[in-house]
This record gives structure tokens, C-alpha cells and sequence, in this order.
């Protein structure tokens, strides 16, 4: 091999992350016959570790940032910010899942193992600044969800969450590729910051409607891995269907790196055609909110109800990116990791309460657990003011971060809308706290029984975050605005 | 003027296997007519210059791929599918994607090539025996999208065995 073609350290060093977590995942697979039956957990905590050494990886990573690879990765703040996340939504999700499958008898290597591959998709979409990088890793990343889906064979809801996740996905995909396909035809060239270039130089720049449609198409691939309407239909049904701590990892992880890839395409490569596409993502932002918020009012199921609730947050992050500045950015990147932390941690208290087969979800399963498990509630009750967006928690800060970036960029109606929003929506999650705090224990919450310590780390890790997030929100907030300007 | 006669014989291939390939009743001739279709397609990637995609076009998808859909019709039973009704209530929606999809080709026609401004070929793209050239990309500057997805194959080999065993 000629010298000019091995990479150098300082590349290998910013890949290392997702080189770990492919090792280890492979690993997992290949210890797990050895082991089987005999001792599960120790997956568990193998992936916890690789997790652990990725974040390490990263944070090492971003002490020498730079592109790797001919252009194809870039590490920048912006990609260690999403790489760090995605990861510890990893192990959140895998500390939930302890006790999710000792009791379902379904402690298997491949479960970790698919976790890590997927987080390896993640990685490398959040790092990627190249559109065939992109795609690579977003199809990891689905394709093991799509599989933790549907990962307890015999369970008739898992079954069909993972067909319907795996056939809309796929036929996501496909839009996006499309996108991809007409970029490359019109500038020639996959990479962001070149395709960016060539946009907006206008002598060259090519035909709007042609940019236009493939821009377009790229929406509609993306909009539908972040659930954001009219692309939402299939979050509720696989949210509800897949396995609890699976839905847990899902709703944050993959959703953080779809807008991580979101905010990077958009913001980089298509920025100078932004006046076009703007009212494309306001309309589907205040279509999010409304949708996500009126039909998460009626819900009586405990998924169902935070999967619409998970649609309305990605409309509050679409009104970040509609507003197509800097702050914005950084409003997103902030609401995101406050979400991440309090959606983790509602959906580790509904993976605890809802028993073997999962048969406990409806709303009046809550009955009476701020007698039965103070503590429990006492979680639940920090996430979900977070939800609501009440002082003290990141998830105020992150909604005062994101109407104050839309309200710079003149978009008044749509804040006005998002804010009548978050007030719809205060009305659902205060009714869980009434459930839980006023009614009588109920047969569900008498039976429940107490917390594991993996969960209680699942539980009280987002809950410190939530709260640091709310208290102290000016370090991660000058990291985000740092990290917003990308590495282009 | 031969590779317009060319051109237009491979489109009548594509179109029409294409055709084929939805009204035919019979599975078994309805994957015939897709591998109609899909040389065809190679037929026109040759007319472009691209051999390596003429190649890959024959290998994977001529070869690889409707051999597969080929087992899967003799493995699974479908004859309760041949006569099943062969066109749903869906129709109404197809035409109105033809129609849509028509228009916007109609549109593109009539605006001339002045409609679609594409990037400059790179040097090599046009030349005739470019598969070192795409080899040379692709174990360089490509070579890590190349390698990751060998890891979106192993993800995709894990989970339908996942997926496909029974329990013990």
C-alpha cells in the first residue's frame, strides 16, 4: 500500500469512537454463545462499558478537531455535542432494559449488540459532513432499530410496530435518496461544504426548481425519522408496540441524530437557499406541535400519549430550524438534550410500572403511585414538568432558548403558536401527576414492584440532568452556540 | 444514429418488461419480465459508458438478486396470489401519480435541457474503460463509506436471523 494512502493517527483517532462501539458490538455476538444462560448481564455491562469508552473517544476526539477521511467525517463541536448524547442515551437505555429482560427471558448478546451498531449508525451520521456517509450510517442506525422493534418475536404489537416502522422507513429512505440523487446530479459532489459552495455561487448556482424538489425530497425522508407531521403516522403505533426501554432508546437517540443530520444539511449545504425552504419546515413545525398536542390529549395509553407528546417536541425543534440562524442552532442542540434526558426518563418509569408483557400502560395504571413509590413519582413528576417546560427544569430553558431564537428571526405567529401549544399541552401531562398523586393506589400500582438499581440509575441520572439543565443552562448553552457554526 | 436505435430498443426493454411484470398473473413470468426490465437497464448504463454499472447491473440484480426472488416464489405458496383480484382499490391514487409525475416530465421536455443545469462531468466520467478510475475512488477517497457498510450489512444479516429463528 502506498504511504499517501494509509490514514494518519489523528484520522483514526477522530473515527475511534465508532471503531470501539463496532468492535465491541462484534464482540458481544461472538461471547455470547460462549456464555448464554449462564451469566446475562454481563452484556449489559460490556456495552455500558464500550459506551463509556466511546464517550471517552469522543470527548478525546474533539482535543484535536478537524475533518478525517477526505472530507467524509468532520469532527467538530457539533458532532462531539450529538456523539456524546446519542451515547448516553445508550446507557440510559441499557440500564432500563436490566430488569425489561430478565422478565421477559430475553437477555441475548444480540440485543446489546444491535444497541451498539445502531449507536454506531448514529455516530456516524452526527459526525458525517458527506451525504453517502450520511446515508450509510441513517440506514444503520434504522436497521437495528427497526429490529429492537420488533425484538420480543412472540409479542403480536411488537410484530406489527416493527413491520410498519420497517416499511415506512424504508420508503423514507428512499425519498431521501432521492434527494441525494438530484444533489449530486446538479453540483456534483456529495460532500456538504462543497455542495454549499456551489449553491451559492451564483453564477453557477443551478436551476431553483431542480435545487428546489431535491431539497424537498430530502425534507421528507428526514422529517420522517424525527416524526415530524405530516410524516408522524407511524410514531404512535411503534412506540406503543415496541418494547419499553427499545422505545425509550428510539425516541431519543436515533430522533437526536436524524436532527442532528437535519440541522447540518440544512444548515450548511442549503443554507443559501434557506428563504425557500423555511415555510416548508414552518408548516410542518406548527403541524408537529398541533397534531402531537390535540391528539395526545385523548390518548389513554401511557405510549401512546408520550409518543404524540415526542411528535409535538420534534415540532418544537422544527421551530428551531425555521428560524435559520446560529441561535437556533444552539436552541435546537440545547432542547434536544434536555428532551433526550426527560423522555428517557418518562419512558424508564413506564418500562418499570408496566410489568411482565408490558400489559400495564393505560393512564389509570398511575393510580396511587405517589403513595405506593414516592420516589418513582418523584421522578416521573421532575420529567414531566420538564415536559411541560416549568422553571428549574432544561426543558424550560430549552423552549425560552427556542421561542427566543424564532422571535430574532421574526417568525411571531409561529412562536405565539408554540406557546399556545406547551399550554394545550401542560393539560395531558398534568394529568398523569393527578392520576398518580390524588387517586387511590389501584391494583396495577399495589403489584408493582420496587426499583431495581439499574433503573433507579435510568432514573435518577436524567433527573440530575434534567435539573443541572435547568439550574445552570449558560455551559451547555456555550458549548451549543460554539458548536453551531459547524466545522464548514 | 445506431445509438439512438440502441437507445430506443433498451427503453422498449425496460418499459416493456416493466408492464409485464405488473399484469402478469403468474409470479414466475412476472420475475421473467423484471429480468427483461432490469437488462434492459444495463443495455442503457453501456450505452452511457458505464461498464462498471453495466457489470454490477448484470451480477447483482440480473443475477444475484431475481435468483433470490425466484426461490422465495417457489418456496412460498402463491397460488392462492394468482387468483387473488390483480388490481386493488388503489388505482384512483396511481393515476393521479402518473398524471402528476407526467405533467412535471411533460414540463421538463417542453423547457428543454435548459430546465436541468447539471455539474460538470469530472474528467474521466464519459471516457470509455473508467472501472480503474472507479475502483481508484473507491479505495480512496471513498474507502470509509465503502468499509461502514459492511457494518449496515452485518446489522441487516443479525437482524433477520433474529427476526426469522423460532424459539428453541
Amino acid at each position: 500500500m502506498p504511504a499517501n494512502m494509509a490514514p494518519s493517527s489523528a484520522e483514526i483517532l477522530r473515527f475511534l469512537p465508532e471503531i470501539i462501539l463496532a468492535v465491541m458490538g462484534t464482540f458481544i455476538m461472538v461471547l455470547d454463545p460462549l456464555v448464554r444462560g449462564k451469566s446475562p448481564k454481563i452484556f449489559g455491562h460490556i456495552s455500558i462499558l464500550a459506551m463509556l469508552a466511546a464517550i471517552g473517544a469522543s470527548i478525546f476526539a474533539y482535543t484535536n478537531p478537524g475533518p478525517a477521511f477526505s472530507g467524509m467525517l468532520m469532527v467538530d463541536g457539533f458532532a462531539t455535542f450529538f456523539r456524546v448524547l446519542v451515547l448516553g442515551v445508550g446507557i440510559l437505555a441499557v440500564l432500563s432494559s436490566y430488569r425489561f429482560l430478565d422478565r421477559e427471558r430475553a437477555d441475548t448478546g444480540e440485543y446489546h449488540a444491535l444497541i451498539l451498531f445502531s449507536l454506531v449508525g448514529q455516530c456516524v451520521m452526527v459526525t458525517a459532513n458527506e451525504l453517502i456517509m450520511i446515508f450509510i450510517g441513517l440506514e444503520i442506525s434504522s436497521i437495528a432499530t427497526y429490529v429492537l422493534a420488533g425484538y420480543l418475536r412472540d409479542d403480536k404489537r411488537a410484530n406489527e410496530a416493527a413491520l410498519k416502522y420497517f416499511l415506512l422507513g424504508s420508503f423514507a429512505t428512499a425519498f431521501l435518496l432521492y434527494g441525494v440523487a438530484i444533489i449530486y446530479g446538479i453540483t456534483g459532489t456529495t460532500n456538504l461544504s462543497a455542495i454549499r459552495a456551489v449553491l451559492s455561487n451564483t453564477t453557477t448556482a443551478p436551476a431553483g426548481a431542480v435545487v428546489g424538489a431535491a431539497v424537498a425530497l430530502m425534507f421528507v425522508g428526514l422529517a420522517f425519522k424525527v416524526s415530524g407531521a405530516p410524516f408522524q403516522i407511524w410514531a404512535p403505533d411503534v412506540y406503543q408496540g415496541a418494547p419499553t426501554p427499545v422505545t425509550a432508546f428510539m425516541s431519543a437517540g436515533p430522533k437526536a441524530a436524524a436532527f442532528a443530520v437535519f440541522l447540518r444539511i440544512f444548515m450548511t449545504a442549503f443554507e443559501t437557499v434557506g428563504t425557500g425552504w423555511e415555510p416548508l419546515v414552518w408548516v410542518s413545525a406548527l403541524l408537529s406541535m398541533t397534531i402531537g398536542n390535540f391528539a395526545a390529549l385523548v390518548q389513554q395509553n401511557i405510549k401512546r400519549m408520550l409518543a404524540y407528546s415526542s411528535i409535538a417536541h420534534a415540532g418544537y425543534v422544527l421551530v428551531a430550524l425555521a428560524a435559520r440562524s446560529e441561535i437556533g442552532t444552539a436552541a435546537a442542540m440545547f432542547y434536544l438534550a434536555a428532551y433526550a434526558m426527560m423522555n428517557v426518563g418518562a419512558f424508564a418509569v413506564v418500562a418499570h410500572l408496566s410489568g411482565k408483557g408490558e400489559r400495564r400502560l393505560s393512564l389509570n395504571d398511575f393510580a396511587g403511585l405517589g403513595v405506593k413509590q414516592p420516589l418513582t413519582a418523584a421522578l416521573l413528576t421532575i420529567f414531566l414538568l420538564s415536559f411541560i417546560g416549568v422553571p428549574l427544569t432544561g426543558g424550560f430553558f430549552g423552549k425560552f432558548y427556542i421561542f427566543k431564537a424564532a422571535l430574532q428571526s421574526n417568525l411571531v405567529w409561529l412562536t405565539v403558536l408554540g406557546l399556545l401549544n406547551s399550554a394545550v399541552a401542560a393539560y395531558y401531562y398534568l394529568r398523569i401527576l393527578v392520576v398518580m398523586y390524588m387517586h387511590e393506589p389501584g391494583e396495577a400500582t399495589l403489584a408493582v414492584e420496587p426499583l431495581s438499581f439499574g433503573l433507579s440509575a435510568a432514573l435518577i441520572l436524567p433527573a440530575i440532568g434534567t435539573f443541572v439543565l435547568g439550574i445552570f443552562p449558560s455551559a451547555l448553552l456555550q458549548f451549543a452556540d460554539k458548536s453551531s457554526i459547524f466545522g464548514r | 444514429m445506431l445509438d439512438v436505435f440502441f437507445f430506443y430498443a433498451f427503453a422498449a426493454l425496460v418499459l416493456g418488461g416493466a408492464l409485464l411484470t405488473v399484469t402478469l398473473r403468474n409470479t414466475v413470468h412476472c420475475a421473467i419480465s423484471l429480468i427483461a426490465s432490469l437488462s434492459g437497464v444495463a443495455g442503457i448504463f453501456l450505452l452511457q459508458k458505464a461498464e462498471f454499472l453495466f457489470a454490477v447491473q448484470i451480477i447483482v440484480y440480473v443475477g444475484g438478486v431475481m435468483v433470490l426472488f425466484l426461490f422465495v416464489i417457489m418456496l412460498v405458496n402463491l397460488d392462492t396470489a394468482a387468483r387473488d383480484r390483480q388490481f386493488n382499490r388503489q388505482w384512483i391514487a396511481a393515476v393521479a401519480c402518473v398524471l402528476a409525475i407526467g405533467a412535471e416530465g411533460v414540463y421538463f421536455v417542453r423547457s428543454g435541457s435548459g430546465a436541468w443545469t447539471f455539474a460538470a462531468p469530472s474528467e474521466f466520467a464519459l471516457s470509455a474503460g473508467n472501472t480503474e478510475d472507479i475502483a481508484r475512488m473507491l479505495f480512496s477517497e471513498y474507502l470509509v463509506p465503502f468499509e461502514i457498510a459492511s457494518v449496515l450489512l452485518l446489522v441487516a444479516v443479525v437482524g433477520s436471523v433474529l427476526m426469522a429463528r423460532r424459539e428453541a
